[in-house]
């Protein structure tokens, strides 16, 4: 694969992730190989598929935590690398201590400079002035002196938007961010965070099992399934034929409502999420 | 009966007490006391986000060992705890990489080094007074030397500390993110343990290795009971420190009883406080 093929090393017309040949591999398992992928400024893309498909390394290997086995990376027109100051991360839902002693201030701003060295005092101005106006995008402000290990998983994921958008990011990586929240709240968290990145112009990358709390926000979908993967908007992924392909099995995707019910005909395939309905 | 009330009334002879603060090595002790608690503050609110409790008490148990080495060949008993506690801080850092394992790791040095020490103390010809210190300190026993030693160990610590501090508690309670942040957990986690490590081998001096865990954990335990922000956190955990220790020696004069014991009673006391203070707040938001 070449490296580059247009010249000009423009920033703002760059894709905000690029994707050549990609290739992540174990000793004996292949998660995923030549993966071409462009996702554009502003774009939103939901990463899905089975555990072990390798959503998460994707995530870790455009944090630069995890070097492909071939291929490039790149962020905005750069190779990715370690503690890129350009993106924003969401991750999973985590159990707070309730006696632990943070609170939502100290979390956003965390996201603006928790990796510096020494004791912040110096912008400590600025930096109040940056994530009082985070916290106020994501309306949590009522809350955000209070202990974080008291907050509910909803309160707790829209701190999480306004951690990872404080430093206004150009790439979003969120890890199943709606896990463990309940519908009325995945709901509202996925549209805060596509929200927010049409404002500020960043592009998501959304890896989950369930697609119908973000289905209506995505433009487009990468499906993992065991070393193979689909990429393109839902109504041509999210079928029975090509999903039936990519698992090497029937699954039966159906709408209803705006919901999409996928169900493998194979009743042990746990891979498969099956829609609740309410 | 006689021997309690005995205790009691000296405590409160405020004339004994008063005068034995005039004396320097007293001064001394205090000023010791004070960087100690200072550190210990400082540090307390951090060892309790990581679920460092147990590390501590094996470090100090490692400390005593140091300590007793140092007693046994006649070196500054200082110098011989901040070696063993700087070991520990290392040993635990190498072999209790995986949480899985910390905790029994942990537990396998702590016996091991408890066990070394008290053959070491064995082996000492000299009076049993000074070995006995050293598990339940005795701190008017410090010389100029300590004094020097342990203000400027603690210097060290905190200067140390206010560089890290932002990116290690970043780590210390939100790792998932301080990792894709790029936070340097695995140079930070082991350069934390060693400045427990040295803050702990400070208070091998005062409350005794068996009793570290009322200055270096219950002042950050019972300051997160109260409040959530890490600043005010800390500055409790300080002040909390600071009381116990110099309430502490203060207490301890007039009786002639070890330091440690009225340590440990006032840090207790404030926990017990903070606790019922911060009952109602936990129980409030938990009914929300």
């Amino acid at each position: 694969m070449a490296v580059e093929t247009a010249s000009e090393p423009d920033t703002r017309t760059a894709p905000t992730v690029r994707l050549r040949g990609a290739e992540l591999s174990y000793p004996g398992r292949t998660l995923w190989r030549g993966l071409d992928l462009d996702v554009a400024p502003g774009e939103f893309l939901a990463v899905l598929g089975p555990n072990g498909s390798g959503k998460t390394s994707l995530l870790r290997v455009l944090l630069g935590m995890q070097p492909l086995t071939s291929g490039t990376a790149e962020i905005a027109g750069q190779p990715v690398r370690r503690g890129d100051k350009r993106i924003g991360y969401i991750p999973q839902q985590r159990v707070f201590d309730p006696t632990v002693t943070v609170r939502g201030v100290d979390l956003v701003g965390f996201g603006l400079d928790g990796h510096r060295w020494g004791l912040g005092w110096r912008h400590r101005k600025q930096r109040r002035q940056r994530v009082g106006t985070a916290l106020q995008a994501v309306e949590a402000t009522g809350y955000a002196h209070r202990p974080v290990g008291l907050l509910s998983g909803g309160e707790q994921q829209r701190l999480r938007v306004a951690q990872a958008l404080v430093s206004e990011p150009a790439l979003l990586l969120c890890d199943e961010p709606l896990l463990s929240l309940d519908v009325a709240h995945q709901r509202r968290v996925s549209q805060l965070i596509a929200k927010q990145a049409r404002e500020t112009g960043a592009s998501v990358l959304f890896v989950t099992h369930e697609i119908n709390p973000v289905l209506p926000l995505v433009d487009r979908v990468l499906y993992l399934v065991n070393g193979k993967f689909r990429v393109g908007p839902p109504e041509e992924v999210m079928t029975s034929e090509v999903l039936s392909e990519l698992y090497g099995t029937r699954i039966e995707v159906a709408r209803v409502g705006d919901r999409l019910v996928v169900a493998g005909a194979d009743n042990s395939d746990h891979h498969v999420q099956e829609a609740e309905l309410p | 009966m006689t021997g309690a009330d005995g205790i009691l009334g000296k405590i409160f002879d405020f004339g004994v007490t008063a005068n034995l603060l005039s004396y320097p090595f007293v001064q001394q002790a205090l000023l010791a006391a004070a960087a100690l608690g200072l550190v210990s503050g400082c540090l307390a609110p951090l060892v309790v986000s990581r679920k460092m409790s147990f590390a501590v008490h094996g470090t100090a148990e490692l400390a005593f060992t140091g300590a007793a080495g140092a007693l046994l060949i006649g070196v500054s008993v200082g110098v011989g705890a901040l070696a063993g506690a700087i070991v520990a801080a290392l040993l635990l850092g190498l072999l209790g990489k995986r949480d899985t394992e910390r905790d029994s790791v942990i537990g396998a040095i702590l016996s091991f080094g408890l066990g070394v020490g008290v053959l070491l103390l064995w082996l000492n010809p000299e009076r049993t007074a000074n070995k006995f210190s050293l598990l339940v300190g005795q701190i008017v026993g410090v010389n100029s030397f300590d004094v020097l030693l342990l203000t400027g160990c603690a210097a060290a610590v905190l200067l140390v500390l206010a560089v890290v501090y932002r990116p290690l508690l970043f780590s210390s309670v939100d790792p998932d993110v301080a990792a894709a942040r790029a936070v340097p957990v695995r140079v930070l986690t082991p350069l934390f343990a060693v400045l427990v490590g040295v803050a702990t081998a400070l208070g091998v001096y005062t409350v005794g290795a068996l009793l570290v865990l009322a200055l270096m954990v219950t002042p950050g335990a019972a300051a997160a009971r109260v409040t959530a922000s890490p600043g005010k956190a800390t500055l409790l955990a300080v002040v909390f420190a600071e009381v116990a220790v110099l309430g502490g020696i203060v207490l301890s004069l007039a009786p002639g009883a070890p330091v440690s014991a009225f340590v440990t009673i006032i840090s207790f006391l404030i926990y017990l406080v903070c606790r019922a203070i911060g009952k109602r707040r936990l129980q409030r938001s938990t009914a929300v």
